[in-house]
């Protein structure tokens, strides 16, 4: 049993508890017009008639006019998960709401794919249209959507409009909605090297993204601690990097798999492959990769970045981008390129000589500039886009225009959003939403507060912001604790990054989210909950 | 360095100053990475132990748990016969009938490492107990020392009684380790063990959320491995009451989430005991009164006050109501029954957090506290309430545990009551210790453990610094001191997170209730053999959370 172990111990906080229990501002439970619907359309209308749904006759099936037909596997797949989900669960959305005789029924969800072309085996993109109408009325209901992915996002809104009243028949009121996300960039960030996640810790999540209308799925896949991405190519980087070369790696069929599994959702599965820094796990299966450290005048066997000063680096890294680009269809990479770490730079006495070569004088961050520099030339001949952390930008890096900087610097947070927007660069915010800082309490709603475009700045500035994300770093999470740190505090985020702005109102949030928690729950997601209370059906996955 | 911890290098986010200092450090620290050798970590650590590197091979399908021929108890003893097959599965965790044994046989072989490769298999573990009774309970006054000696392929445990035996066990269990073949080892060890604190206890909420009893019943387990001798069972409060008493079946029906999906019925209960017993545990119930009973006052209308707003009633509801007989006629009737159900000899009987403003609002009250002479001391009217209590119980053979309100609040209690220290800082604790204990009360510490209240970063550090005997006092004082417990309130736990969030946080309580505090005064050390103990939980099914960044052979695979 081999466990690493930190050589700087933490120091924890002494809390002082000053009463047994906590009274906090908690959000009153109000019954919400919208019964359990997360995130909130952006127009929702519910009307008081309710109709019936009969799990032996209701049946999701494609329009007649539907572009996307039988052969639309992505969405034969969608009609048999969601008629599970509502079936499976249903909360009562509100006593009074309900007037309807019996014999009202809806007996078909027919899905109208407007499109010609439905995308059905496309892959989801920065540009794919979410937009769906959704109109609930007896018999048929129909939900028309431009693409599979407004289908699939109408499809979780049409299963949390089902409920079940005292006698456990389902119903679900006439409504008409009509939906789009406020940002296209909704996504979540998992670290599966600081702990290794098992494929059905990030596939179940995946679930409950869909549930949430995420659309991104940031694979933070390697960094220092390991590496467990199985290359082709270079097999010794998880060989020797991972924590265990056949337990603790994702084969390429794994990742073959948790894209595939994204695509039937409308996710998108965005690689980040961190460099230079964050790389020791690198090192070990790819010698001469990383910066030699010296101490005085001899090598001190420890190492830095990686080498920016040989072209077999760069020989390497062109490798080793073509295969990841090809493995991951996303038109987008995540080049990382933070906390880049200077000292050993300084320290390596061939490094002090190129930066004299080329004119940097003692200003380090030029040289990371010039790796940068050619790392985004290689990834740019792979025809991809990128993403990259906010010191890229901040460090004067020549850009594509195209790319995507991520803003996770909480301090002057706004200062830096408007400094990117007005560089003309488009951003996603994930510096309010670090999750992996725990706090106890109700979170939750410091997540949702968030306004992202709060920041100074014109309405073409304000247009370059087109996401955010929440991140879960995995210095203290691993597939034990994973899932219910993650939800429902990420639904905050969700509603934040799909719902019109003005959706800000706490208490019919709290109303909503405890619902849509418990839905989770139902579900098979192990969401913790947000306050005191039950669910009709607790976890039982234990 | 660690991107979002480096993070706080620029201070984002986080403004606790506590988290700048940890992020320094982290900043400056380069990552250092040390493998931890198999096996040397026993958790808790036990009051004495050597071992040296000679080991011997364990063969899952020749090794036997068996009585001594001497012991006091023998084959058909309820506890040891189920602990036998509970700690064969535990040590050969992941043995699944295959591979036979092999041995290097060649004499006088010896490995590179140094370690005999010939020695012989050990066959058996041999358990004898002193005294006899195998079909009780455990108690605060249960003998839980053991004697375990592993040598020249011969291991024999020896305790007074069978919940030393059970102690153990469970140590030796964490002694078998697997090599990288996949051989079980043990090394020949000796290990003489008790515990430092009678009275080491964990308490669940079942009432801010209703707990499965399939999480009770897995907790209980996590806590035998931890050594935890005490289930402090919150079973009612304000938000719900799940416990459904045969006498007063309104109680649940009414005050319950759910009167048939959300409650304990007696068999619930009694199955919760006996697992409880099986791991040497004792359960025991808080119904905690005159406060935090909004829930009772659903299924038993009268029994709390009305509140009143002016002159006329508002509709909502007080504390248990001091005044009437009917209230103590109830309570006489529920604890008669409660006392039958949980065979330990104590109860909780709460006695927290009264709020008086209901009481002062009700013209009846006033009246009666005019009447008693209380004058306008609503504590008088508290004690009133709680001697009244306490004098039932004790009526009952039933020792009280109490909330250190009662104390505070000069409540006359009787000698043996045990008062649970919950509030404050580290001096305001320990300033309660002293009070307590010069008062010559016995007493219980959890205010520096409520594992309910979480933070970033690796906070069972600061649970297990704590010293419960770092208070001013005699050494007749410190003798007071019965343990400690650690709390898990349900505010925001329920089974989606409740077993990562007490474990192995819990762990660090255990060991320092458990271990020689000399001994287990190192962080370092400990971090090492609590993260080899974390990943045995995980072995064992529990899901138990990382300490920080690294692995486990065998990870959780479930959600």
């Amino acid at each position: 049993m081999a466990l690493i172990k930190l050589a700087v111990l933490f120091l924890a906080a002494s809390v002082c508890l000053c009463s047994k229990h906590k009274s906090e501002k908690v959000p009153k439970l109000v019954n919400s017009q919208y019964g359990s619907l997360w995130p909130l359309p952006q127009s929702a209308q519910i009307s008081v008639s309710a109709f019936q749904l009969s799990r032996s006759s209701f049946q999701i099936v494609h329009a007649p006019k539907s572009s996307a037909g039988p052969r639309c596997y992505l969405l034969g797949e969608a009609f048999r998960r969601y008629f599970e989900y509502t079936f499976g669960y249903s909360k009562r959305l509100n006593k009074d709401r309900k007037q309807s005789g019996a014999g009202t029924e809806v007996s078909e969800l027919q899905v109208l794919i407007t499109s010609s072309e439905p995308q059905c085996d496309g892959f989801p993109s920065v540009s794919s249209d979410e937009s769906y109408q959704l109109t609930v009325d007896q018999p048929t209901a129909v939900l028309t959507a431009p693409e599979v992915w407004g289908a699939l996002r109408g499809l979780e809104t049409f299963s949390q409009l089902v409920y079940k009243d005292e006698y456990g028949t389902l119903h679900i009121n006439k409504s008409e909605i009509k939906d789009f996300p406020r940002f296209n960039h909704r996504g979540i960030l998992l670290d599966s090297s600081r702990h290794f996640l098992p494929l059905k810790v990030i596939l179940a999540n995946l679930d409950a993204m869909a549930m949430n209308k995420y659309n991104v799925f940031h694979w933070h896949i390697v960094d220092d601690q390991s590496f467990p991405y199985q290359s082709s190519l270079f097999p010794e980087l998880s060989k020797e990097g991972s924590y265990h070369p056949y337990t603790h790696v994702y084969t390429p069929a794994d990742v073959k798999m948790v894209i595939e599994y994204a695509r039937m959702r409308g996710i998108r599965v965005i690689s980040e492959f961190d460099t230079p820094g964050h790389t020791q796990s690198w090192g070990l299966g790819q010698k001469g990769l990383l910066t030699p450290c010296y101490s005085g005048e001899k090598p001190s066997g420890t190492f830095g970045p990686v080498n920016p000063i040989l072209n077999s680096t760069y020989d390497f890294m062109t490798q080793f981008f073509k295969e990841v680009s090809s493995v991951f269809p996303d038109a987008y990479i995540h080049l990382g390129g933070d906390e880049v770490d200077f000292s050993c730079w300084k320290s390596n006495p061939d490094i002090q000589k190129f930066m004299e070569q080329q004119g940097f004088g003692t200003d380090y961050s030029k040289l990371e500039s010039y790796y940068i520099q050619r790392i985004l030339d290689i990834v740019t001949g792979t025809k991809k886009g990128y993403m990259i952390w906010q010191e890229v930008f901040d460090n004067g890096v020549k850009l594509k225009p195209d790319t995507v900087v991520e803003v996770w610097m909480g301090n002057a947070l706004e200062e830096e959003l408007h400094n990117v927007t007005s560089a003309g660069y488009t951003t996603i915010l994930s510096a309010p939403w670090y999750l992996d800082y725990i706090s106890y309490g109700q979170d939750w709603q410091k997540y949702y507060k968030v306004e992202p475009l709060s920041f100074k700045g014109t309405d073409a500035q304000k247009k370059l912001v087109i996401g955010g994300e929440a991140c879960l770093w995995g210095e203290f999470v691993d597939a034990t604790n994973l899932t219910p740190r993650l939800w429902p505090r990420a639904s905050a985020v969700a509603e934040r990054l799909w719902s019109h702005k003005d959706v800000r109102d706490t208490d019919d949030a709290y109303s909503r989210l405890s619902q849509h928690r418990c839905r989770m729950v139902q579900r098979g997601i192990p969401a913790e909950p947000l306050f005191v209370g039950h669910c009709d059906y607790e976890y039982r996955g234990l | 360095m660690l991107k979002n911890r480096a993070a706080s290098c620029n201070a984002p986010l986080v403004s606790e100053s506590f988290l700048g200092d940890v992020l320094q450090l982290s900043c400056a620290a380069l990552l250092l990475l040390a493998i931890v050798p198999p096996a040397q970590g026993v958790w808790p650590l036990p009051q004495s132990l050597s071992s040296s590197a000679e080991r011997y091979p364990l063969s899952p399908r020749e090794f036997n748990f068996l009585y001594g021929k001497g012991s006091a108890v023998q084959p058909g003893c309820t506890v040891l016969d189920t602990a036998f097959k509970r700690y064969f599965r535990i040590t050969f965790s992941g043995y699944s009938g295959g591979k036979p044994l092999t041995v290097n046989k060649q004499p006088g072989c010896v490995s590179p490492d140094g370690l005999w490769c010939g020695s012989a298999p050990l066959a058996a573990l041999v358990v004898n107990v002193h005294k006899g009774g195998c079909d009780g309970f455990p108690d605060l006054n249960s003998r839980e020392d053991y004697k375990l000696s592993i040598a020249d392929g011969l291991g024999s445990l020896s305790a007074v009684s069978v919940w030393g035996a059970l102690r153990g066990l469970e140590t030796f269990s964490q002694l078998v380790y697997q090599d990288q073949e996949g051989t079980y080892y043990i090394n020949k060890t000796d290990v003489v063990d008790f515990p430092r604190f009678p009275h080491r206890g964990l308490l669940l909420d079942t009432s801010r959320h209703y707990l499965p009893v399939r999480s009770i019943l897995e907790t209980l387990d996590a806590m035998a491995y931890n050594k935890f001798n005490v289930f402090h069972w919150h079973i009612v409060d304000d938000p719900s009451f799940p416990y459904q008493s045969p006498t007063f079946p309104n109680l649940s029906s009414m005050g319950a989430f759910h009167p048939q999906t959300h409650i304990y019925t007696m068999s619930d209960v009694k199955q919760v005991i006996e697992h409880a017993r099986l791991w040497g545990i004792r359960v025991i119930p808080e119904f905690d009164t005159p406060g935090h009973t909004q829930s009772w006052g659903k299924g038993q209308p009268g029994l709390l006050t009305a509140c009143y707003k002016g002159s006329v009633p508002s509709g909502t509801f007080g504390p248990v109501n001091p005044m009437l007989n009917t209230s103590y006629q109830f309570m006489s009737m529920l604890f008669n029954e409660i006392s039958s159900v949980f065979p330990d000899s104590y109860l909780h009987l709460g006695g927290d957090e009264v709020n008086f403003a209901c009481w002062k609002s009700n013209p009846d009250i006033q009246q009666f506290m005019k009447k008693m002479g209380f004058g306008t001391d609503y504590r008088k009217l508290e004690s009133f309430y709680i001697e009244n209590l306490v004098r039932i119980v004790t009526a009952l053979n039933k020792n009280s545990l109490v909330w250190q309100e009662v104390f505070d609040n000069a409540v006359k209690v009787p000698a043996d009551t045990v008062v649970h220290v919950w509030k404050g800082n580290k001096e305001q604790y320990s300033q309660e210790m002293s009070s307590v204990t010069a008062g010559g009360f016995k007493v219980l510490l959890s205010a520096p453990w409520y594992l309910n209240v979480i933070n970033y970063g690796q906070d069972w550090m600061e649970a297990y610094k704590v010293e419960p005997l770092g208070f001013n006092g005699t050494a007749e004082q410190k003798k007071l001191v019965m343990g400690g417990e650690a709390c898990m309130w349900g505010e925001y736990v329920d089974a989606t997170n409740l077993t990562p969030r007490l474990w192995p946080r819990a762990g660090a309580v255990g060991e320092r209730l458990w271990s020689d505090e000399a001994q287990t005064s190192n962080l370092d050390t400990a971090y090492d053999r609590l993260a080899e103990f974390r990943c045995r939980l995980l072995r064992r099914g529990i899901r138990a959370q990382p300490l920080f960044v690294g692995y486990c052979d065998h990870e959780y695979e479930r959600i």
